[in-house]
């Protein structure tokens, strides 16, 4: 219990112009645990997720990720906005797998595995290349390496996604709706390699609405609801015993 | 013939009759008929003088106007192209001032016509006699007299090259717009910077979109540097002008000029096909397709 959270989020605020999208949001994460993210579409847990790695500045609050500030530095009792740079170097740290993919259609699929390295991460190409094989393994893509990304299905095409964004091997990954732009016959597989990387102890949070992949692997279940976190805990008690009449309105609808 | 594959076996393929279609025919026939009357007049023509064209064809000033042109081309699409992106990088920047400074830039170049451009350049002593190289309110380090640095050749370049810098940011701009956001995101979450981005993911993608209307635009250019003939600059055009002053053979010299005009946009053409299909990787399989195959005849099915 001592163990610094790899995820402390306080207090978060955000909004877009003058719609407000998180109105507060408090959580944490320890390291190794998988927390899913539930919750209607607009409950602001995409937009959380993306401020998690500062690819969204907040307004209010604040993110520690390994007990790092993100995006500022406090001298004198003020904060200090990074410079890109040390921006990058926290967000490196921290993978993500985005709804629709989004590999670099450009490049061999072992390719978008071997950029981030060689070019962020100062690997040798032979190193990245080494790196690359053994992660397309991992998904049980190895001998697609040669493959361009439009000729993979949509499936394929995320497992390509998560072996890249391990290939900065991150010490947390983030998932926005991974699944969400599949063909129901392709989720499995993605989940598939999701539940494994879970398993070898990797640190996750998940926006899903795969709600048997929260109930199976998550270590904690948040619900969020109009940019607050309204219910959360283990899966047990957040998906079988909801006691917030918002949750249970909303497990009702998606079952 | 997918038919005969998802049915069974024992259907025979469709052997029709297919529509007769006279009118075809007949337009065809007219066209050629058309073509063959032209070809023998402008063959038979003594006006023409075709033993003139072939003559000039690959006379001395000729062939140095055409180098000269080529020459033109390539430096003034150069600058244009470094220019460009610069500018098309600018207009997308967070910047108001860049935005500001692209937006007029591209305002000015492509709001007034290359001929007066050109010829503005050419008189630039006018305006600003001398150039100064100096310390502002301190002692000056050099004087150059303007008139000497403006030849028709400096002209021409800074006439073509700043022309085309503005076309060529709208289109670098449409191609760097047309990446999805997705795309920029992702290569952030990686740690990317915005010019890794810009570099390695963005620019290659969007270099899809930028080579078609850039290969216009070249061959457009080629063409366009015929306009510095008006500074004296002994491009194609004014070489084969200040033969015929002499020789009064407009005609065959004209002729010659646009035969090596299409010879070498022809050439342009193909080299923008290749260059088409080296962008398109990872895009459509019939981006790898060879020439030979995209040129191949393939008749079109019946309907």
């Amino acid at each position: 219990m001592t163990t610094i959270p790899m995820v402390r989020a306080n207090d978060v605020h955000k909004s877009y112009g003058v719609v407000p999208v998180l109105r507060g949001v408090s959580l944490e994460v320890r390291p190794g645990e998988v927390t899913c993210l539930i919750g209607p579409s607009g409950s602001g847990k995409s937009t959380f997720l993306r401020c998690l790695n500062h690819l969204e500045q907040i307004d209010a609050g604040r993110i520690e990720v390994g007990g790092r500030l993100m995006g500022y530095r406090e001298s004198g009792g003020r904060l200090h906005e990074l410079r890109e740079r040390e921006v990058l170097r926290q967000r490196a740290g921290i993978g993500m797998v985005f709804q629709h993919f989004d590999l670099f259609p450009h490049l061999t699929v072992l390719e978008n595995l071997t950029l981030a390295p060689t070019v962020v991460g100062g690997v040798s190409r032979e190193d990245a290349v080494l790196r690359g094989k053994r992660l397309l393994e991992r998904v049980g893509l190895l001998q697609r390496g040669n493959a361009y990304p439009s000729q993979l299905s949509g499936g394929q095409q995320q497992r390509v996604a998560i072996a890249r964004a391990l290939a900065m091997e991150p010490s947390l990954m983030l998932f926005d709706e991974p699944t969400s732009a599949l063909d129901p016959e392709l989720v499995g597989e993605v989940l598939d390699v999701m539940r494994s990387l879970a398993d070898s102890g990797m640190t996750m949070v998940v926006v899903t609405h795969e709600m048997g992949f929260a109930r199976e692997v998550a270590d904690t279940v948040v619900f969020m609801d109009g940019g607050v976190v309204v219910e959360s805990g283990p899966p047990a008690q957040v998906l079988g015993d909801p006691q917030h009449p918002r949750t249970r309105a909303f497990l009702a609808q998606v079952r | 013939m997918q038919v005969t594959e998802t049915r069974a076996p024992v259907t025979a393929p469709i052997r029709a009759v297919p529509v007769r279609r006279p009118g075809r025919w007949i337009s065809g026939a007219i066209l050629v008929l058309a073509l063959v009357w032209l070809a023998r007049a402008l063959a038979t023509n003594p006006r023409l003088e075709w033993s003139v064209v072939g003559d000039n064809l690959t006379a001395g000033p000729i062939l140095r106007g055409l180098v000269t042109t080529l020459e033109l081309t390539v430096v003034a699409m150069a600058i244009g192209l470094v220019l460009g992106v610069l500018l098309a990088i600018m207009r997308l920047s967070d910047n108001p001032v860049a935005r500001g400074f692209a937006w007029a830039y591209v305002g000015l170049f492509r709001g007034t016509p290359l001929l007066v451009q050109v010829i503005l350049w050419y008189n630039l002593s006018a305006i600003f006699p001398n150039l100064t190289i100096g310390i502002p309110g301190g002692p000056d380090l050099a004087v150059v007299d303007v008139n000497l640095l403006i030849t028709p050749y400096a002209a021409a370049i800074l006439g073509l090259g700043l022309n085309e810098a503005a076309y060529l940011a709208e289109i670098v701009r449409s191609g760097i717009s047309s990446i999805s956001p997705g795309q920029r995101q992702a290569a952030a979450a990686l740690g990317l910077s915005r010019r890794q981005t810009m570099r390695k993911i963005v620019l290659p993608q969007a270099m899809r979109v930028i080579v078609p209307p850039t290969g216009n635009e070249t061959i457009t250019m080629l063409k366009m540097t015929s306009i510095v003939s008006v500074i004296a600059m002994h491009e194609l055009l004014y070489s084969a002008q200040a033969i015929y002053s002499q020789t009064y053979q407009t005609i065959p010299l004209l002729i010659v000029v646009s035969v090596w005009y299409l010879v070498v946009t022809t050439l342009l053409t193909v080299l923008q096909s290749a260059l088409e299909r080296r962008f398109s990787r990872g895009h459509t399989p019939a981006g790898r397709l060879s020439l030979r195959s995209r040129l191949a005849f393939r008749p079109k099915e019946s309907r």
